[in-house]
């Protein structure tokens, strides 16, 4: 097995007292496409920063392509290409401007950026627009123009913070198209989500991420093996009665050895049989006002795991 | 296993790689600031030479008029008015472009814009940014003063043989105010109106009272001390000297380089310090 | 709020357009509006804008004045330096609020804020909108003339009872290049174009006649800068406060007058145009 390309011990990092991401380890593999998933504020993009070689860590061990951030930030970043959270392209300069001013920064002669620059256009689906105003795109443009300025130097690894986050949903599939492209081609992918969908469709293997510290590993299917049922039973009863008759189903179901949630809109019972529990709720003599019978996501390892939802 | 054995093939390319970022990343971050500064280039080049043209022809001609009228042909220093103020046109040209360009566009490198931020991202060091903006800056300072200095001799301002070294005076004025300035807006996290501040009590009273418009000599000496420890004066006066043989002991001459280079010095560490904690935390 | 309907608003070509749907008598809600940013966020800025002719006066008029002397007036009238240029930077001051309020300040509301669509959607008219940004400029103009005119009081260059009317001159000139420039902006798309504000503002304000008189020009350069709006607003100012009266000062006001006018008419104009039609 080849030596890994990101390699974290025991990561940590502090402002002042409060520990922002409190003793992560794991590792990436070459050409894995790996995720962090959690929820706002859990220190996802703390960590991006350090493996980005742009925050240096309080404590532990990272190592990034075998090179220490602390020591070899320029060459470490030489070989990242970083989508961060809010594109920061230049709007003064037009689109293609973007990506050869970018692709300098690297080092690397001026044609071969030119060269790199119309490919890159292309496989961002930007053809046309390379003297557009940085402005004038839409958020979908942006996003697609932010992660060909990342490809400008042909990373090895390529770290996408909240990739989709704020895109309507055409505009995110356009994306992980693209993204799924990379990834076919061996890209390594490291990327933050609080997305389940994007997690799913994305990772071969994720860490869930709480305040700071790894809740769980595993790729999408394990991780709900081992956290969840196989189908999830929603049921909703308005808004006024969630709560009474989710304690009632909880004390029954939960003798039949069922985890039932309730949250304030639903109830969730994680069955492996979610229309055999409907059959049974149905036969006590309460009527839901609707029911959805789901398979688990990662949603419901997320809950099992931290008691709250993801997107809150 | 420890995580950094650098051995690998990865990390081998890696350190190679680097090697060009790490050698010239400050003038790839210069390529990216003239760039820039190229989407008002007409503006650069109307303001570089039209300010000069009407503040030599206003100041130096117009109010010259009067002021040798009333002082005779050597009006001040032994000199027409023309020849006088001329300098302090020069070296206030400078001021004037490193209050533009050291102050909203750092602004917007770091927030409003920030691609600073992206630029850290890549192989770029922090202080590299800085570095490469101030490069960019002295090139459009050299372009501005050089233009300038080329009207003031079709105006017959510069007697001097060695005038032309005013230029490398106005620069380093420009500079040391500049730095420090940067310095400053870097560490402002908002803009609610610092900037016009700036603008309003510093860079406008400065370059009214620093011996520009007439000797700082015509302050009593309670007032004096604002001429002193503005960069303006120091470069103005400066300037004079190359420009018309202006009479001061060598030590004063010393003096203002000694100034403006310390400016420079500490203005420009301030800054790098402080990208390296704003984009590096 | 009252009197405009949705029909006021009904492009022209349906019918005539009635002044109701320009204006709707409801300027002071813009004013409001933009009193209350202005106060919520750069009070100081708008404060410390008053610092600046003083600076000059300090500066130019007892700094540079000792290389001067005295100057003489058209009538033959001697007037120390400092008493020359105050009211010239009194006009100067009057200028730079009113453009920098009605230029830059509605081209950011207008490019970026949108501020106008959102108004204009209101019962509010065009001719509300113009004027009420205009009297907002006029405000700030009042302000810094009367703190001016203190600092010119104490320092002795009120030279006659005259001075008294250089407020109402002021207001006059500042609504003068308030309207004229929010109608240059409405015409304005980019930061670059500006710009060019600001290539008209400098030699207005070396060359009207503000340090010296225009005596040391050639004739035809003479011509040019009276043509300019700045030099009537000089000489108008510097008649009063130097009590250099007489009746050609008529002729200054008059071309305020008409610049106002005009500034006006083309502003509303415009707005309707970008906005309602």
């Amino acid at each position: 097995m080849p030596a890994p390309v990101i390699v974290a011990r025991d990561l940590v990092k502090k402002y002042q007292d409060f520990a922002a991401v409190d003793g992560i380890s794991f590792e990436v593999a070459s050409g894995e496409s790996f995720g962090l998933l959690g929820p706002n504020g859990a220190g996802k993009s703390t960590t991006m920063r350090m493996v980005g070689a742009v925050s240096t860590r309080t404590s532990g061990e990272l190592g990034i392509l075998g090179l220490d951030p602390d020591v070899h930030g320029p060459e470490i970043r030489s070989q990242l290409g970083v989508v961060p959270q809010s594109d920061n392209l230049d709007t003064e300069l037009r689109v293609r401007e973007n990506l050869l001013v970018y692709g300098r920064y690297f080092g690397l002669p001026r044609k071969l950026v030119a060269q790199r620059a119309d490919e890159l256009l292309a496989f961002a689906q930007l053809e046309g627009k390379e003297k557009a105003r940085v402005d004038a795109l839409s958020g979908g443009m942006k996003r697609r123009l932010t992660i060909a300025r990342a490809l400008i130097n042909d990373p090895r690894i390529l770290l996408l913070d909240e990739p989709t986050t704020g895109l309507d949903p055409q505009a995110r599939h356009i994306l992980w198209d693209r993204l799924f492209r990379l990834k076919e081609q061996g890209t390594t992918l490291l990327l933050t989500t609080h997305y389940m969908d994007e997690a799913e469709q994305l990772c071969d293997r994720l860490v869930v991420v709480d305040k700071g510290t790894i809740m769980a590993e595993g790729s999408p299917a394990e991780l709900i093996r081992a956290h969840s049922t196989r189908e999830v039973l929603e049921v909703r009863f308005g808004s006024d009665h969630n709560a009474e008759v989710g304690a009632r189903l909880a004390r029954a179901q939960g003798a039949d050895g069922h985890r039932v949630e309730v949250l304030p809109d639903r109830v969730l019972i994680y069955s492996d049989n979610g229309e055999a529990e409907l059959v049974k709720i149905t036969e006590a003599g309460l009527r839901p006002v609707t029911s959805l019978v789901r398979r688990s996501s990662l949603e419901d390892v997320f809950l099992r795991l931290t008691g709250r939802s993801l997107v809150e | 296993m420890n995580v950094t054995t650098g051995q690998s093939t990865d990390a081998a390319r890696a350190i190679a790689a680097g090697r060009r970022s790490r050698r010239w990343g400050a003038w790839y971050v210069t390529e990216h600031r003239l760039r820039m500064m190229r989407t008002y280039t007409g503006t650069v080049v109307i303001a570089g030479i039209g300010s000069p043209l009407l503040y030599l022809y206003a100041l130096g001609v117009g109010l010259a008029t009067i002021v040798d009228a009333n002082m005779g042909p050597d009006a001040v220093d032994g000199v027409s008015y023309l020849v006088f103020v001329a300098p302090a046109l020069l070296a206030t040209a400078a001021i004037t472009v490193a209050s533009e360009e050291f102050t909203y566009p750092i602004m917007l490198g770091y927030k409003w814009n920030p691609t600073f931020t992206g630029a850290a991202a890549s192989p770029i060091r922090p202080v590299q940014i800085v570095d490469g903006v101030v490069y960019s800056v002295i090139i459009r300072m050299l372009v501005n003063l050089v233009l300038f200095y080329a009207l003031m001799v079709l105006f017959g301002a510069a007697p001097s043989p060695v005038g032309f070294l005013g230029i490398v005076a106005s620069l380093l004025g420009g500079l040391a105010f500049g730095t420090v300035i940067m310095g400053y807006t870097s560490t402002l996290q908002e803009d609610t109106g610092q900037l016009a501040m700036v603008q309003r009590f510093i860079v406008l009273p400065m370059s009214l009272f620093s011996g520009t418009f007439f000797p700082l000599a015509v302050f009593p000496i309670y007032l004096q001390w604002i001429g002193w420890i503005s960069p303006l004066w120091h470069a103005t006066e400066l300037a004079r000297v190359f420009s018309y043989g202006y009479a001061e002991p060598i030590w004063l001459t010393l003096v203002h380089v000694a100034y403006l280079v310390a400016l420079i010095v500490i203005g420009w560490a301030w800054s790098r310090r402080i990208a390296v904690r704003r984009l590096n935390s | 709020m009252t009197g405009a309907t949705e029909q006021d608003f009904a492009p022209s070509s349906i019918r005539p357009r009635p002044v109701r749907s320009l204006y709707a008598g409801n300027a002071r809600a813009v004013m409001l509006r933009g009193w209350r940013a202005t106060a919520s966020t750069n009070w100081l800025v708008v404060v410390s804008g008053l610092f600046e002719p003083i600076f000059y006066l300090l500066a130019m008029g007892i700094g540079l004045g000792t290389l001067v002397g005295a100057v003489t007036l058209s009538n033959g009238q001697e007037v120390s330096y400092p008493a020359y240029i105050a009211p010239a930077l009194l006009a100067v001051a009057a200028m730079n609020g009113a453009i920098y309020d009605s230029t830059w300040n509605v081209f950011f509301k207008m490019q970026f804020a949108k501020l106008y669509e959102g108004m204009l959607s209101t019962s509010l008219g065009p001719l509300d909108v113009a004027l009420g940004e205009i009297l907002l400029a006029l405000l700030r103009g009042a302000l810094y003339a009367v703190g001016f005119q203190l600092v010119m009081q104490v320092l002795g260059l009120n030279l006659s009872w005259w001075a008294l009317l250089a407020l109402p001159a002021v207001l006059l000139i500042a609504f003068g290049f308030a309207s004229a420039g929010m109608a240059v902006t409405s015409y304005m798309k980019s930061f670059q174009q500006m710009d060019w504000i600001n290539f008209i503002m400098l030699p207005m304000f070396l060359f009207s006649a503000t340090f010296y008189p225009l005596s040391v020009y050639p004739q035809w350069l003479q011509y040019v800068i009276q043509a300019m709006p700045l030099w009537h607003g000089v000489e108008l100012v510097r008649g009063l406060t130097t009590g250099d009266v007489n009746w050609g000062l008529l002729w200054h006001v008059l071309y305020y007058a008409v610049m106002i006018v005009v500034g006006l008419v083309v502003t509303t104009k415009r707005l309707r145009a970008l906005f309602l039609d």
